[in-house]
């Protein structure tokens, strides 16, 4: 049973992994969000489990937090802003997403190895998935950059996020309660903002485009 | 007379070439004489030199002084187990070639016959020299043999300007490889001025001068092998060559640099860098893929398989990079695993390519064309050739259980066993590593149904193929002999990894043999059986009980007959041949995915057109990103130095005069 | 050779025989009921090879002898890849003749054959079949072949009866990098099973077919043979799924015993895959053919991600 968990968690944390990637190579905006919701989850449980093996209980909070919010209350606002702005339709990537793949291939190589150092050092039961954490990250930050819509690009924040609070989970237990408070109310405060930006972006060009907002710096 | 050393037989192989190269030259333009009694001789006398090197296969190393070249510089040669293995491949794939060749010869434009034949015998007695040679002396003058021996054969129809241009590239690379190499001795004889190998190997070097001789060899020995930005003259030479002189070029003058590379790094040189392997692995993993996704698009059949023979040598350089990888690391059971897996693989694409570029030789003989848009259903009218062809497709394709598909398990397997290497970053690229090289035999197919495919299969997209004729009597035996090889050693991988044993053993120090054997003869087996086994003979028992199975029950409920009736028209009855996918229509998603790969210039015709064209031609970036650049930075140079030379006596005696003054001044000093 | 080996060998070839026609049948029938069509029997495959064996078989006149070799060799690979897999025991003599690489290699034959035969009446169909045939091929060889080596990688061995054996019998372990190859792997099997977001098994429309244009010009006992061919590779590679990620109640060397258990736990386990598979179907549209290199190549990378997943977590 001992042995399983820490298994449980690397399980967790490769199929937000999966999800990350998945994410990555996703075209339809409605697909996303649900791909962010089961991350969401994804990130509950593997926090559900280190609290269980831990026996600390500010990570219980934690994932209940990370639950109402991320699996609940930010997807259903998601989906609102998209059924409002009406973009449901599919969204070409930037970049062709094999190429994509690839780049995101490259940066799990690198993610790995700049983890393994510090989750060698590292005494928590987590500290194997630092790694994916990282390389999660850097994904949700690559699906950011090739992102042509508005949309999307929050997604891939929120994703970023989600990356970051696995990171601090597993590297360090979470981080104290307060911080992790202040965070969730910067996501909620920051989604609301750019929801916001949103329908002001599209009111101004007709279009969530984001190269028409190269329109606006000076010539 | 009869205690002769198996060296001084080789010896005698060469003369015995030479001899006949003379003779064709005294028979100069009696064709049939050259044809049909010289070149089979020669074919004979490579039978009997693979039959001296299975001999010295794992005995000891011999040595022998030749007392020609210069004064106090005598040709030494030596006969180790390396050597022994690739004068095997020489001549078990020579005598194919040779008695191929007896057949291939007409009359006609370009050098006379007789000629031919000096060359072609010249360039397999270099050939072995160079695998022979144990002093830098002796293995330069033997390689710029081969390679100028080459270039005269390639340039064989010389009267055609493409000839001359890939004449004059091919020469080109290769002086500009053979420059490095020399540098490369330089550096290994360490300051002695003593340039035998045998000071060589004595010498210990400091990894920097190791790794500077290192990347000197590869670079050199990478011209000659067509790695990757070096491979540029390749896909021109091959095609122009008459094919049984593609065929010993892609079979056995490229494998000469894989030996030359495998002398250096494991003989010579004995600090390893693991980064060499490292170097190696990615230049080789971006060669192969390179070259198959470039023979997938190819719509001319020798190019295509001149960007096979790329891409078989970027797999070999892939399994040399591992073997330096394991060294380094002192691994020596997983060195010779991986070891095994590239001199297997040097042996099957030995056979299988000289078997392939022979089709080519039938084909273009019967139907003069060489452009696959123009060929095809030549199956009903060469059906020899055909079948033949098909079995060098199959072990090119890595389909078991013909030989290809050997040497790709194996060096598969190296690949899964790694995970023991001390550098976790090396450890997790070792299986993306593993899965390019599966995309890349993967590809391999690809490229290889459309080869076959396009050309045998399907309806003769021009009338004139109708009148094909099958290939004659010396053709097929030629060709006989090499499918017979590329199926011997898909079945009976056990034998060539006995063979090749003895020379992991001096290399690497361990060998795979007696553990491959270790659960019957039948079975392949690396480590254990729990752990991995192919058995090839069993593999085709059961595929063949499945056929007999189905022929079985077929008899058993069978009442219908068998009728002939015209292919399905879908209702268009007005359907041609030239309707049929063709080779750039076959090739057309791998063009698509990887377009950014290649330099495409497209003509597509407008509505408007009276005779509308279209055209599609690829090229090489590396043609225009690198060796144009490099051309004209040498031609502007050349321009500058151009100026001194003004025509007038007086300002030559002018020069004259500076430089006396100038060594005056230094003598001073 | 021990006479139980023999026996369990003999038992897994002919159960694959007989049931890959029902597994297909099953399917079809699901298939039916979830699209509210009105089902074909569940032993409609019997009766459809039955009728095709019986029926002339009609040969193009510019067909070479390869076209009617290749059913024979196409239905000698599946019953060989079959023959392999452990279905229902790992005893299995036939399986050191053949590891995970030489499988792939294997379907690897069956699919150069197959598309040989289709350029080899020279008709459009025919050459634009084997085209995107291989096309789906040299993307999904290597990507099953990084999903095998995945399995490969955890128990230490290529062979596949080893790969079971430890993923059935040793200590019970969760391992990561198998969810990344247990999602490549479904994708894998949907594109080299002509099934639906890649091909459609059923349609005859020119622009979209793949494996129906391959074997347009098939017809008689040739199309039987293929047929059959084409139901024992669904049923191989259902096995590979389950013994890779479902290896329970598979029989051991040791304990022949179990093998009567086995059968039950091998017909329950399709029964279920093959209601997923029709789902599956039922709910994905199919998508262009250009984007099933994308689909393909993302399942490779899945594969390989789970090996570096592999390495990363250590297990």
């Amino acid at each position: 049973m001992n042995a399983l968990i820490p298994q449980l968690i690397n399980l967790f944390a490769a199929v937000i992994l999966i999800l990350a990637f998945a994410m990555l190579s996703q075209r339809r905006i409605l697909n996303l969000i649900h791909l962010y919701t089961w991350q969401g989850l994804a990130v509950v449980g593997s926090t559900t489990v280190v609290a269980y093996v831990t026996d600390q209980h500010h990570l219980y909070y934690s994932a209940a937090l990370t639950m109402a919010l991320k699996v609940i209350l930010i997807p259903w606002m998601l989906h609102r802003l998209i059924n409002r702005l009406n973009v449901r339709w599919d969204i070409e990537t930037l970049v062709n997403i094999p190429t994509l793949m690839i780049v995101g291939i490259a940066l799990v190589v690198f993610a790995f190895n700049v983890a393994l150092p510090i989750s060698r050092f590292s005494e928590t039961v987590a500290h194997g998935t630092l790694g994916i954490a990282l390389a999660c990250v850097l994904l949700s930050f690559l699906m950011m950059i090739t992102r042509a819509k508005a949309v999307p690009q929050v997604i891939g924040f929120l994703a970023m996020e989600n990356a970051l609070f696995l990171a601090a989970t597993s590297a360090t237990y979470g981080m104290p309660m307060v911080v992790e408070l202040g965070i969730a109310l910067d996501v909620l405060v920051g989604i609301l903002i750019m929801g916001v930006f949103m329908f002001q972006i599209r009111e101004q060009f007709d279009s969530l485009d984001i190269s028409h907002l190269e329109k606006l710096k000076e010539d | 007379m009869l205690n002769w050393l198996t060296i001084d037989w080789i010896l005698l192989v060469i003369v015995v070439w030479l001899l006949i190269g003379v003779a064709g030259i005294v028979a100069l333009r009696r064709f049939r004489f050259v044809a049909r009694v010289l070149f089979p001789i020669g074919g004979f006398v490579c039978l009997s030199l693979a039959g001296l090197a299975l001999q010295a296969l794992g005995n000891t190393p011999e040595t022998a002084i030749l007392p020609i070249g210069l004064p106090q510089l005598p040709f030494h040669l030596r006969l180790d187990n390396l050597s022994a293995f690739f004068l095997l491949l020489i001549g078990g794939v020579g005598a194919g070639v040779s008695l191929f060749a007896a057949g291939y010869f007409r009359k006609g434009a370009g050098t006379p016959p007789g000629l031919l034949c000096l060359e072609y015998h010249i360039f397999l007695a270099s050939m072995v020299l160079v695998v022979l040679a144990d002093d830098a002396y002796a293995f330069m003058v033997a390689w710029e043999t081969m390679a100028l021996s080459s270039f005269f054969l390639v340039t064989a129809n010389h009267k055609v300007p493409e000839v001359q241009k890939a004449g004059f590239l091919y020469l080109l690379i290769a002086h500009i490889g053979a420059i490095a190499i020399l540098l490369c001795f330089g550096v290994l004889q360490a300051n002695t001025g003593d340039y035998t190998f045998d000071n060589m190997r004595a010498m210990t070097l400091t990894p920097f001068w190791a790794s500077t001789a290192f990347l000197l060899a590869l670079f050199g020995f990478g011209a000659k092998a067509g790695m990757l930005p070096l491979h540029i003259w390749l896909p021109e030479a091959h095609p122009a060559a008459p094919s049984p002189v593609s065929a010993l070029m892609s079979a056995v003058m490229l494998k000469t640099a894989i030996y030359g590379l495998l002398r250096i790094s494991f003989d010579l040189l004995h600090t390893h860098v693991w980064w060499w392997g490292g170097l190696l692995l990615a230049l080789g993993l971006l060669t192969a893929l390179f070259g198959v996704v470039f023979a997938a698009v190819q719509t001319d059949m020798k190019r295509l398989l001149a960007y096979s023979s790329i891409e078989n040598i970027g797999l070999l350089l892939a399994g040399m990079g591992l073997t330096l990888i394991f060294h380094a690391y002192q691994m020596p059971a997983l060195a010779a695993l991986s070891l095994t897996a590239v001199l297997y693989h040097t042996a099957s694409h030995a056979f299988f390519k000289s078997l392939l570029f022979l089709g080519t030789g039938s084909v273009l003989h019967a139907t003069s064309e060489r452009n696959l848009g123009r060929l095809g259903g030549l199956m009903h009218f060469m059906p020899w050739v055909a079948w033949l062809v098909l079995i060098g497709v199959f072990a090119s394709s890595g389909l078991p259980p013909f030989s290809g598909f050997v040497s790709e398990w194996l060096l598969l397997q190296s690949f899964l066993f790694t995970p023991g290497l001390p550098d976790s970053f090396l450890n997790m690229l070792i299986p993306i590593v593993a899965a390019m090289i599966a995309l890349i035999a993967a590809l391999a197919g690809y490229a290889m149904v459309k080869f076959f495919g396009v050309i045998f299969l399907g309806q003769p997209r021009e009338e004139k193929l109708k009148e094909a004729h099958d290939a004659g009597i010396w053709e097929k035996i030629g060709m006989i002999w090499l499918a017979a090889w590329c199926i011997a050693l898909g079945l009976f991988p056990n034998f060539l990894i006995g063979l090749i044993d003895s020379v992991t053993v001096s290399l690497v120090g361990a060998g795979l043999a007696q553990q491959a054997q270790s659960s019957g003869w039948l079975f392949l087996v690396p480590s254990s059986i729990e752990r991995a086994s192919f058995a090839p003979l069993l593999f085709l028992l059961g595929i063949a009980l499945g056929c007999l199975l189905a022929y079985v029950l077929l008899r058993r409920l069978y009442h219908g007959g068998l009728r002939r009736a015209a292919p399905w028209d879908c209702g268009h009855p007005w359907q041609t041949a030239r309707m049929q996918d063709t080779a750039e229509g076959f090739g057309q998603p791998i063009r698509q995915m990887f377009e950014p790969f290649m330099r495409l210039t497209r003509k597509i015709p407008t509505p408007f057109d009276k005779e509308p064209v279209y055209k599609v031609t690829i090229e090489d970036h590396f043609w225009f990103w690198l060796y144009l650049p490099i051309a004209k930075v040498i031609e502007f140079v050349a321009g500058q130095v151009g100026r001194l030379q003004q025509g007038r006596i007086s300002i030559y005696l002018l020069y004259s005069f500076i430089t006396l003054l100038f060594m005056l001044f230094l003598v001073q000093k | 050779m021990s006479i139980s080996g023999f026996l369990s060998q003999l038992l897994a070839i002919i159960v694959a025989l007989v049931l890959a026609p029902l597994l297909m049948g099953w399917v079809n029938q699901w298939r039916a009921w979830l699209q509210n069509r009105t089902a074909p029997g569940l032993l409609q495959p019997y009766r459809m090879l039955n009728k095709l064996f019986h029926k002339e078989s009609i040969v193009a006149e510019t067909a070479s002898p390869i076209f009617r070799l290749a059913p024979y060799i196409v239905f000698g690979c599946m019953v060989l890849a079959c023959a392999i897999i452990p279905t229902l025991s790992t005893d299995l003599p036939m399986s050191p003749a053949a590891d995970a690489i030489a499988l792939v290699g294997l379907f690897a034959v069956a699919r150069v054959f197959i598309s040989l035969a289709a350029m080899d009446i020279g008709t459009a169909f025919g050459s634009l079949g084997a085209r995107r045939e291989m096309l789906i091929g040299f993307l999904a060889e290597p990507a099953l072949l990084a999903i095998l080596f995945n399995a490969s990688l955890i128990s230490n061995s290529t062979a596949l009866t080893s790969i079971v054996e430890y993923l059935a019998h040793k200590e019970f372990a969760i391992y990561p990098s198998l969810a990344f190859a247990g999602i490549a792997f479904t994708m894998v099997s949907f594109a080299e099973n002509a099934r639906v977001p890649v091909d459609n098994p059923a349609t005859h429309l020119e622009l979209t077919m793949i494996h129906e244009a391959l074997i347009l010009e098939y017809s008689g006992r040739h199309l039987a043979l293929i047929e059959w061919a084409v139901a024992l590779k669904l049923f191989a590679y259902s096995c590979i799924g389950l013994a890779l990620f479902f290896p329970w109640g598979i029989a051991e060397a040791e304990a022949p015993v179990v093998l009567i258990f086995a059968l039950p736990a091998l017909v329950l386990k399709l029964a279920v895959g093959g209601f997923l598979l029709a789902l599956i179907e039922t709910l994905s549209a199919k998508m262009r053919i250009f984007r099933v290199p994308e689909f393909l190549a993302t399942a490779f990378l899945l594969a390989v991600i789970g090996m570096l997943v592999h390495f990363l977590l250590g297990a």
